[in-house]
């Protein structure tokens, strides 16, 4: 995914000047091609996010695009105020790809983890926040990221996520994308969490329990469009993100369950508790210990309905 | 001594300005005095002798760019914006008001002229450099200037900017400070101090320079003197806070006042010599 993500970026340089790559001091040789086709389109910073943040706001003040890289947790924590105050207040076309979002640097321990990504994101008026299911959404995306008019915060999966995305959808920002029909159970997931949700649902239907599957890429603004009839059709709605649950996609659910329905179906938010993961190991690893694989989300969808 | 920042007297246009900033100061009740006062005849040298803007055609690609970083100097800002007519002198008694456009901190498209949206301290040198590279990938030959408070230098991300500043060798950026010496809780030297000032912005590879500020004739042979060719230029400001109200001056009381009660204000007027001299 982060692959295609950045080749992307070098598709669009080659036609649209105004694309610029900037990165903090990213591992040797990333976006080499770049470099070496647009060497004045290419600033590799030093370790200095705040500073990153700055310097596309005053580049995209003065008209140009830039898509900015790095890892996600230093991406949108160590420079929030940045992001804040100087790409989401003017609403500056500015690009913010956050490697590793969710789990994915198990091994690098808590420093890494980019569980509250969403959440801090969500939070800035004039943000939007895409976490596309795997490459081929991605690129959908990256088609349509350049005219995008404000700031964008885009979270980067591991990597070789099994495939969701509906061949031939163009990626519409603000929509989400029904992967399954079904009538009882709606799966409601962001980022590479669609995978583990079609499994859960074929794991329910062989308990003879029918699942519809949502992908909302968007995060926000939420397609409170897709997000009405869902509600209404379902009797039980089940988030699921690589994420915290508090204040990330499921709270961007339960927040508009709660306000634009009187008696809203029942809502199981499954994600990272709200604690710091202690453990290093694999992503797998981690999806599991919070019950976030297909197995136990199957399990805890049953127990749920009783 | 003569030609210390404190020794200089101000001519009719440095009290002009300062009775502009003391009618935002009273507009709101309210205001960062002292830290606007510092910068008056910075600001007044550049606007009126240095920077290439249009106060009818405040966007036109080819201005140079002035970043107040230290956004709480804003009343110096607002008062020779409003002088030379970017927007209405009215806008001054409005200041802080709940629909005016110009509040505590300046911000980015509600005020013509303004060019970025300053307060949190320590963001303006990174947006200038962004700026100043746009100007050169665009070929186009303005300048970016961005002014910091003594105290704004703190921040880290400030350093961050100058390694980076250096790094892609901008002689199209200015780093201006305002070095009044004294911060919101005290006198620098007490919070944390910067000295070698100097040494450290020739250290991170900039043509520094120091001037008194409130020195007219020193700021404007400074500031239109050929830029270094092949680095970014950093200029210390030596400076008073509160210059020019005595009862204001080196005086961190008067760094921000709310509330300010009418004798007071008659005080900053009669220290000015008056509200219409």
């Amino acid at each position: 995914m982060r692959k295609t993500c950045l080749n992307c970026v070098l598709e669009l340089a080659k036609n649209h000047s105004e694309v610029l790559f900037l990165g903090s001091d990213l591992g040797a040789g990333t976006m080499k091609e770049f470099r070496k086709t647009f060497p004045e389109r290419f600033f590799m910073e030093g370790v200095s996010e705040q500073h990153l943040i700055g310097m596309a706001a005053g580049l995209a003040m003065e008209g140009f695009i830039p898509y900015v890289n790095t890892i996600a947790s230093f991406l949108t924590r160590r420079c929030l105020e940045q992001v804040t105050i100087d790409l989401c207040l003017p609403n500056l076309p500015v690009r913010l790809i956050g490697n590793g979002g969710g789990i994915v640097y198990a091994p690098l321990g808590a420093t890494h983890f980019a569980l509250d990504d969403l959440a801090l994101m969500r939070l800035q008026p004039n943000m939007t926040v895409i976490a596309p299911s795997d490459a081929v959404q991605m690129r959908a995306f990256m088609e349509v990221s350049r005219t995008h008019p404000g700031p964008i915060y885009i979270r980067l999966a591991k990597g070789g996520d099994p495939v969701t995305h509906p061949k031939g959808l163009p990626f519409v920002i603000g929509q989400a994308i029904e992967l399954a029909q079904g009538t009882q159970v709606a799966f409601l997931c962001t980022g590479a969490m669609a995978h583990p949700a079609l499994i859960a649902t074929q794991l329910l239907a062989e308990k003879g329990l029918s699942c519809s599957v949502w992908h909302f890429p968007t995060v926000k603004p939420l397609d409170q469009a897709a997000l009405a009839p869902i509600a209404d059709r379902h009797t039980l709605l089940v988030s699921l993100e690589e994420h915290t649950i508090v204040g990330g996609f499921g709270s961007a659910i339960a927040e508009w369950l709660m306000d634009h329905r009187p008696h809203p179906p029942r809502l199981l938010r499954l994600g990272f508790p709200d604690r710091f993961p202690s453990q290093y190991g694999s992503q797998e690893q981690h999806l599991a210990a919070v019950g976030l694989e297909p197995e136990t989300i199957t399990q805890t969808v049953i127990r749920a309905l009783g | 001594m003569h030609n210390t920042p404190d020794s200089i007297s101000l001519d009719s246009r440095s009290l002009h300005l300062r009775r502009l900033v003391a009618r935002a100061l009273e507009g709101g009740t309210r205001g960062h005095l002292g830290s606007a006062l510092s910068l008056v005849e910075i600001l007044r040298v550049l606007y009126d002798h240095v920077l290439h803007v249009h106060p009818r055609d405040p966007a036109f690609p080819e201005r140079d760019r002035l970043i107040l970083s230290k956004g709480h100097g804003c009343l110096a800002l607002y008062a020779i914006l409003a002088d030379l007519g970017f927007f209405p002198l009215e806008e001054l008694d409005r200041f802080c008001h709940f629909d005016a456009i110009l509040g505590g901190h300046p911000e980015r498209g509600k005020i013509p002229g303004v060019e970025a949206s300053t307060g949190a301290l320590g963001h303006g040198l990174s947006i200038a450099v962004g700026m100043a590279i746009a100007a050169r990938l665009h070929q186009q030959k303005h300048r970016v200037f961005a002014i910091m408070g003594d105290g704004e230098i703190n921040e880290g991300a400030i350093w961050e900017a100058a390694l980076s500043a250096s790094q892609h060798r901008l002689n199209n950026l200015i780093a201006i400070v305002d070095y009044n010496k004294l911060q919101s809780y005290g006198p620098i030297a007490d919070v944390v101090t910067l000295e070698p000032l100097a040494d450290k912005w020739r250290a991170f590879g900039f043509a520094t320079f120091e001037v008194n500020g409130h020195d007219l004739d020193a700021l404007r042979d400074l500031f239109t003197q050929p830029l270094a060719a092949n680095q970014p230029t950093a200029i210390i400001c030596h400076t008073v806070k509160g210059k020019g109200i005595p009862m204001a001056e080196h005086n961190p009381d008067w760094h921000h006042k709310s509330r300010i009660p009418p004798a007071e204000m008659e005080a900053i007027y009669s220290a000015l010599g008056g509200r219409h001299a």
